[in-house]
């Protein structure tokens, strides 16, 4: 078996992965099962949480056929990002990149995406996928606000801030799309495994 | 509909309830009462259905006048109860009258007092709850002043005798090690079960800060973003720990040492600042085998 399995405290396990798709895979596989309460997917892992005291039955053999199944039934869902690139950290990260913002923005806007997971604030989406070439630390010092729909690089991933919060990732434009809304009922556009690209307007 | 005046808020008085368990993976805490037992025994009491919204005070009750009479209990911390001056036992279904004051005061054995009335608190369910989340902002806001807050139906059932509160042990917190142990020396895990823990004064539903000995960790770079459970245990950079309470962030970067069992929590909840825990080693019961 390609997984670990780690202790979470009495009602939790951390199964580790080798990498984000066979995390995905495994959290779409396990997230309707009546067994656990969360299924929660981060870069090379899945939480799997559950109530009471009892440990699922065969939870090591669960995750490994989860594991050994194919992708999970329906359509792959693909959803693109508008985005007016004129954000204010487009120009550092051109030049800390060495390459052009136009050629910042080709780049941003050319990668296939795929969520790996959420966090942060409700609706963020750490998405996968990015060029690589891209990829540039947090800021040192982090914004004490960042506007809702920045379209936002750091590391590996992108991301889109759902609403104002603080945040150190460097923003190279905005979008009107709204990506958490808990009216609706499904209430975060992202999702562990959608796929996404970013539209320049 | 019986409506209820705030008189003074309190420190930070909030709506909560079971919380929003299932919308982790779109990065919603897990939210809800962080004394569970206590917001549970506050519904029963009143006869409420047991995820019927209650307030959460912390560390300093508020003050309502009631326009009709309800029935209300308080639970979890002492918060010298009073309706209309007179004392209010822990645990015990009230009735106000109409127009007279419940008030709460500094809480003592615990931070954290449940204030139930008979029919819940009415107030909007937000992803299925009425909690404030401290995190996020999701549910209803905090209490303020002058706010109106509202009665729901009368239930079925009556209300219920319930045993005394239980008296609290030593704040002993039990744990599993992990689920990244392995990136601390073993010195690291020792320090966590023999320090005496200082609860620091930033600590709120989100984490419990700890004040002790730095813990070393093991050279192993950054960890990747990992989902994180209610009562995880992170160490910072700097070497201090962080109990997670309900309102904490679904994923995060900081290694998890060790995680309080479910059992323990509902202590962790109510452990003031400037109060001392000490952390024990969990080895579950032994059980009968399995078939």
């Amino acid at each position: 078996m390609t997984a670990t399995v780690r202790p979470a405290g009495d009602r939790a396990v951390l199964v580790e992965l080798p990498d984000s798709s066979a995390a995905v895979r495994l959290a779409q596989a396990l997230t309707d099962r009546a067994e656990f309460v969360d299924v929660v997917p981060g870069h090379r892992t899945v939480l799997l949480t559950w109530a009471g005291e009892r440990r699922p039955q065969e939870l090591e053999a669960l995750v490994e056929s989860a594991l050994g199944s194919g992708p999970p039934p329906g359509p792959v869902r693909r959803i693109e990002i508008p985005v007016v690139y004129d954000g204010p950290d487009l120009d550092e990260v051109a030049e800390l990149v060495g390459l052009s913002p136009d050629e910042v923005v080709r780049r941003h806007v050319a990668a296939k995406y795929v969520v790996a997971f959420l966090g942060f604030a409700p609706g963020f989406a750490y998405l996968l996928g990015g060029d690589e070439r891209l990829e540039v630390p947090r800021r040192a010092n982090p914004r004490e606000r960042v506007p809702a729909g920045s379209v936002a690089i750091a590391g590996p991933y992108s991301g889109v801030y759902p609403r104002d919060t603080p945040g150190g990732w460097r923003l190279l434009g905005r979008t009107s799309t709204t990506l958490f809304d808990p009216e609706q009922s499904r209430p975060a556009l992202l999702e562990p495994g959608d796929r996404v690209r970013f539209v320049a307007l | 509909m019986n409506e209820v005046a705030v008189v003074r808020a309190g420190a930070l008085t909030t709506f909560q309830d079971c919380g929003r368990p299932g919308f982790a993976h779109l990065g919603v805490p897990p939210s809800g009462a962080a004394d569970p037992p206590a917001f549970r025994l506050a519904n029963r009491i009143v006869g409420n259905a047991a995820d019927a919204a209650v307030l959460e005070a912390t560390l300093i009750g508020p003050a309502l006048r009631f326009a009709r009479p309800a029935l209300v209990a308080v639970t979890g911390a002492d918060a010298g109860a009073t309706i209309a001056g007179h004392p209010l036992e822990r645990g015990r279904a009230a009735e106000v009258p109409a127009g007279v004051v419940l008030e709460l005061g500094g809480c003592r054995e615990g931070v954290r007092a449940y204030i139930s009335v008979r029919g819940g608190f009415a107030v909007d369910a937000t992803l299925g709850s009425r909690s404030h989340d401290l995190l996020t902002g999701l549910g209803p806001p905090p209490l303020r002043e002058g706010d109106l807050l509202h009665v729901g139906p009368e239930p079925a059932r009556p209300p219920q005798r319930a045993e005394i509160v239980p008296a609290r042990g030593e704040p002993t917190l039990f744990v599993v090690p992990g689920p990244r142990d392995d990136w601390f020396p073993s010195e690291a895990l020792a320090a966590l079960t023999e320090t005496t823990w200082r609860v620091a004064a930033a600590s709120n539903r989100i984490g419990m800060r700890l004040e002790g000995p730095a813990l070393a960790r093991l050279d192993r770079g950054e960890l990747l973003s990992e989902g994180l459970v209610t009562g995880a245990i992170q160490v910072t950079s700097g070497g201090l720990p962080i109990v997670l309470g309900p309102d904490h962030p679904t994923t995060g970067g900081y290694p998890v040492i060790a995680v309080v069992v479910a059992r323990d929590l509902p202590l962790a909840g109510q452990l003031a600042p400037g109060s001392s825990l000490r952390f024990a080693e969990y080895h579950a019961a032994p059980k009968p085998g399995n078939v």
